[in-house]
């Protein structure tokens, strides 16, 4: 049996590098003299070459709409900026390769690309694989993004840096801007106790919530277990006068939620992150129940910022393009802003290219699809305004 | 006034855990078994309602018709299946495959309607009720929740004292052999005890997914375990045993949920379980059982 797979991939292989060698032989020369060139030619300060930048995310499996979408965003951005002129004159040249969303898979996708020759990486996409490539990146020192990875963990190494918000900054960012638009000053929050995910956010969310002058006049959990009945947290909710519930949980048990507190007459604005995005697809969900929701998802595809995006994508890939489309889309639009500021060129070691790509990534600026004037901070986090959405008409609405 | 609105949810809460823990008591009480596939059924019993009432847009009452046959059926099957052949084995062997069941329906219900949780509409459109000047506002589910629950209840204890076949259910629970002996036909009595409880789960499923609108194939399991808890809180194999465990939990859960934390509810139901049973084993109204030597 081990032998029969052990050929067949052997036999797979073959094929492959087969069908890589017959379809661009021509190419493969082209780059390899263009990269003579540019190590002649750096010697005289002009700059010419490829930077190659992988992209890793989970191309097939269960989540395999996120890496697809983060490949095609990236995909569509290096395309836009070869077609302008590259970077500085210099091309971009992307390659994606699946992790499946495991761990494992991804350092393998992570050694598979640095064969190629990936100078930086765009990904993964999930935040496990993120954690576990982000450890091997850190010893090449190799200049990371991530477009998606939202546990603290994925930007811990100085290397790493990110497009999303880490899952705790929904919550801060959440409390400022109910806090900065005037949505509400009594507050209450009914949180999943039983995620990581949902108890980080509503922890930063009540931190914050005080230096913006909002009373959490209820604060009330459930857990796994229990993600059915809310009648008792509404009611409190209810009780205490909130005018705002803030649910940073999933959809689905925010569905629930929506049905019971319209049960009870109970009409606050219900306030939730990026895991309410979706809600709308909930099957046999009346969407009238959502009306006036409120979300914080730092992308929109009907907004005007992003129609071009999105009627570029959808010629492309043929899909409607979500937010990690877009937030891969504004990482390579960061690489390219970060390599126009440091001066990089790609015949620098990928340590040295790293360094000088860190330097720069905190001086600039980009106005993104996810965010108008993204910055990023050394730690890796980025810092752009939080977009919220509005659900009106049972469609998003940009605030 | 926010206490007695507690309180009203905790007894329609109670009222379902209740009307599935009749289920438990009953099978347990006669053929002497946990019938842990029990909540799953309520689960094929709310989507039997889901896919006649949203999918195919029939009218409700029809969908609980249906969900009633489809369970009643399923619970006969399961038990000709899976339980009857195992009469004589060790109680232990019964348990294990009560428990196969269990999985085998939440995998083969996975299958067919995936995992993704729907939105179900409630198949009771009985308005809400206004009391005191709209302060106190008691939902139509609720209510219909709670009679049916003591219409179900009173239904049950009539048919078990006044009918033959009720009398039989009584013979057997007491003593199979003898049973036997007297021209009962036990297996009959079993089937009959599954399909009522089984029945009774259709109904529980319509009223738990009318009042919490989520179905997912793992909606049964846990208002199972806590309907079994019930059960045993009340003293197993005793019906009115099983109302009074059924509306204490139910109560219990809502007021701590309320009064000490959303977060440890679970936690204080089981703990008053453990305490209960440390003082009397045999459950609230659990007969004495002392064996003889």
């Amino acid at each position: 049996m081990k032998k029969l797979i052990s050929l067949s991939l052997a036999a797979a292989m073959t094929v492959s590098l087969t069908a890589c060698g017959g379809s661009q032989p021509a190419e493969t020369t082209a780059a390899g003299a263009a990269a003579d060139a540019t190590t002649a030619a750096a010697a005289e300060g002009s700059a010419e070459g490829t930077f190659k930048i992988g992209v890793i995310g989970p191309l097939t499996g269960p989540a395999a709409t996120y890496g697809l979408a983060v490949q095609n965003g990236a995909d569509l951005a290096v395309k836009e900026i070869n077609a302008a002129g590259g970077v500085n004159g210099m091309m971009l040249e992307n390659k994606a390769e699946d992790d499946e969303h495991d761990p494992e898979k991804s350092v393998n996708a992570y050694n598979t690309l640095k064969d190629w020759g990936m100078q930086m990486l765009v990904g993964p996409t999930t935040s496990k694989p993120c954690i576990a490539v982000a450890a091997e990146a850190a010893t090449d020192n190799l200049f990371q993004i991530t477009p998606s990875g939202s546990a603290v963990e994925c930007v811990a190494n100085d290397n790493v840096f990110r497009v999303c918000f880490a899952d705790p900054d929904q919550g801060t960012a959440s409390a400022k801007y109910i806090g900065e638009n005037k949505l509400a000053t009594k507050v209450a929050i009914i949180y999943d106790s039983s995620t990581e995910y949902s108890s980080g956010i509503r922890e930063s969310f009540v931190k914050e919530a005080a230096n913006q002058g909002l009373e959490v006049v209820a604060d009330e959990a459930f857990t796994a277990d229990s993600n059915t009945d809310f009648s008792v947290q509404l009611d409190k909710a209810k009780e205490a006068g909130a005018e705002l519930v803030f649910l940073p949980i999933y959809y689905q048990e925010a569905s629930v939620i929506l049905k019971q507190a319209s049960d009870k007459e109970f009409a606050p604005v219900f306030f939730g992150c990026d895991g309410m995005d979706g809600i709308l697809s909930v099957e046999n969900f009346d969407t009238s129940l959502a009306e006036g929701l409120m979300l914080l998802t730092p992308f929109s595809a009907t907004e005007e910022g992003s129609k071009k995006f999105t009627s570029d994508y959808v010629a492309a890939y043929g899909d409607e393009p979500n937010q990690f489309a877009a937030d891969s889309y504004d990482a390579v639009y960061a690489i390219a802003a970060a390599i126009e500021q440091s001066g990089a060129t790609p015949d620098m070691s990928i340590s040295d290219l790293c360094e000088a790509m860190k330097g720069a990534m905190t001086e600039i600026s980009i106005d993104g699809l996810t965010g108008a004037g993204m910055t990023w901070a050394a730690t890796g986090e980025p810092n752009k305004a939080p977009k919220a959405v509005k659900i009106v008409n049972g469609a998003y609405e940009m605030q | 006034m926010s206490f007695l609105s507690y309180l009203i949810n905790g007894i329609s809460l109670g009222s379902i855990y209740a009307i599935i823990a009749l289920g438990y008591t009953m099978v347990y009480g006669i053929a002497r078994m946990l019938n842990f596939a029990h909540g799953d059924i309520i689960m094929v019993g709310g989507f039997a309602i889901f896919t006649i009432v949203s999918t195919l847009n029939l009218p409700p009452l029809l969908g609980i018709l249906v969900a009633v046959v489809v369970c009643t059926l399923l619970g006969v099957t399961i038990e000709r299946v899976a339980y009857k052949p195992l009469r004589g084995a060790s109680s232990l062997a019964v348990l294990i495959t009560a428990i196969g069941v269990s999985y085998l329906l939440q995998n083969v219900a996975l299958l067919i309607f995936g995992s993704n949780a729907r939105q179900f509409t409630s198949v009771i459109t009985v308005p809400n009720l206004k009391l005191a000047g709209g302060k106190l506002s008691i939902s139509g589910v609720t209510i219909v929740t709670i009679l049916s629950c003591i219409l179900i209840m009173v239904g049950l204890l009539l048919f078990i004292n006044k009918t033959k076949t009720g009398q039989a259910m009584l013979a057997v629970s007491e003593d199979t052999g003898a049973a036997t002996l007297m021209g009962i036909d036990v297996n009959r009595t079993i089937a009959t005890t599954f399909a009522i409880g089984s029945a009774l789960a259709a109904i529980a499923g319509a009223l738990l997914c009318s009042t919490y609108p989520s179905l997912t194939p793992y909606t049964g399991s846990m208002p199972g375990i806590k309907a079994f808890v019930a059960a045993v809180f009340g003293g197993i194999g005793s019906i009115p045993g099983a109302l009074i465990g059924g509306v204490l939990l139910g109560v219990i859960e809502n007021l701590s949920k309320a009064y000490i934390s959303s977060q440890l509810s679970d936690a204080i139901v089981f703990s008053v379980l453990i305490i209960v049973l440390l003082v009397r084993p045999t459950g609230i109204l659990g007969k004495k059982i002392t064996e003889k030597v």
